[in-house]
C-alpha cells in the first residue's frame, strides 16, 4: 500500500496503490516530493493502476504534485486511471491540463 | 417508514480511522446488495465527510466523530455524520465547488463528492457546536431469482 518509485531515462515514475485517502496521501505525497526534490526530473509519470480506492484527497495529490512539476520546469502524466478515478478527478475538471495518458509512455 | 435496520458507530478524529468507517459503512450497505458503483459511491462520499470532520472540524486536537446508519425496505439508505467541532460559518461557501480552508493540498472537491455520489445531501451546522451531514442514497433493488438458483 502507498507508492513505489522508480527512476527511469525519461524522469520518474511513481506507482501507487491501495486506497488513497487523505491518511495516506500525507506519506505518498511525502515520498515523491522528496524523489522529485533530489532527482529534479523533467516528467513525473504517476501511475494509478493499482489504486482500489481514491477519494478527493487523490485529486489534492494529482494537483499538488502538478503545481511541484511546474515550479521545476518539468511535466506531470497521470496513466492507469479507472473509470472510478477518472470520475472523482473530473470534478475538479482539470482534463483541460492534459494529464492524461491512455497507454504507459514508458516500457515498464 | 420504519428502518429494516440501523447502527452506529463512534470513533476518536484520527486520520487512520477513514478507512475504518469507508469499511464499516459498506459491510452495513451490503446488507441491501448494492451493485460495486453504488457501494464505491457511499464509501467515497462518506470518506469525504469523515475526512472534513478530521481536518475542519477538529483542527487542533482529537474529537468524536459519530456516524448513525438506516437502511429501509424500499433501498433507501440514510448515514448522517456528525462531529462536536468548531462549526462552519457559512455552510454555502464551504460546499462551493473547489472552495478550500484547507491549504494547497486540498483539492475544496468534498461537498462536490458527496453532492454527485449520492442523492441527497443535507449540511446542518453550527458554530462552536458541532456539523451534521446527512447522506442519502438509493440502492437498486435486485429482483430475486430466488427459485432458479
Amino acid at each position: 500500500m502507498g507508492v513505489n518509485i522508480e527512476s527511469s531515462p525519461d524522469g520518474l515514475i511513481a506507482r501507487l496503490s491501495g486506497e488513497i485517502d487523505h491518511h495516506s496521501a500525507r506519506q505518498i505525497r511525502e515520498k515523491i516530493d522528496a524523489e522529485i526534490e533530489k532527482t529534479r526530473p523533467k516528467k513525473l509519470l504517476m501511475d494509478f493502476e493499482q489504486v482500489l480506492f481514491m477519494d478527493s484527497s487523490g485529486v489534492g495529490l494529482i494537483m499538488g504534485r502538478y503545481k511541484l512539476m511546474q515550479i521545476y520546469g518539468g511535466k506531470m502524466k497521470i496513466i492507469g486511471a479507472s473509470e472510478r478515478v477518472k470520475k472523482v478527478i473530473s470534478l475538479a475538471g482539470i482534463e483541460r491540463l492534459g494529464i492524461f495518458c491512455e497507454n504507459t509512455g514508458v516500457s515498464r | 417508514m420504519k428502518a429494516i435496520n440501523k447502527m452506529k458507530i463512534t470513533f476518536p478524529s484520527r486520520s487512520s480511522n477513514e478507512s475504518l468507517a469507508r469499511s464499516v459503512i459498506a459491510a452495513f450497505v451490503t446488507q441491501l446488495d448494492p451493485a460495486v458503483d453504488e457501494l464505491i459511491d457511499i464509501r467515497t462520499a462518506v470518506s469525504e465527510a469523515v475526512t472534513n470532520c478530521i481536518i475542519h472540524a477538529y483542527p487542533d486536537k482529537i474529537g468524536e466523530i459519530t456516524i448513525t446508519a438506516r437502511l429501509y425496505s424500499t433501498g433507501r439508505v440514510v448515514i448522517k455524520i456528525s462531529d462536536k467541532g468548531c462549526g462552519i460559518d457559512d455552510v454555502e461557501k464551504a460546499m462551493e465547488p473547489l472552495y478550500t480552508t484547507g491549504g494547497e493540498e486540498r483539492s475544496g472537491l468534498g461537498f462536490s463528492v458527496m453532492q454527485s455520489f449520492t442523492d441527497k445531501l443535507r449540511v446542518v451546522s453550527r458554530e462552536g457546536k458541532g456539523t451534521v451531514v446527512t447522506l442519502e442514497k438509493y440502492i437498486t433493488l435486485k429482483q430475486r431469482q430466488a427459485k432458479q438458483s
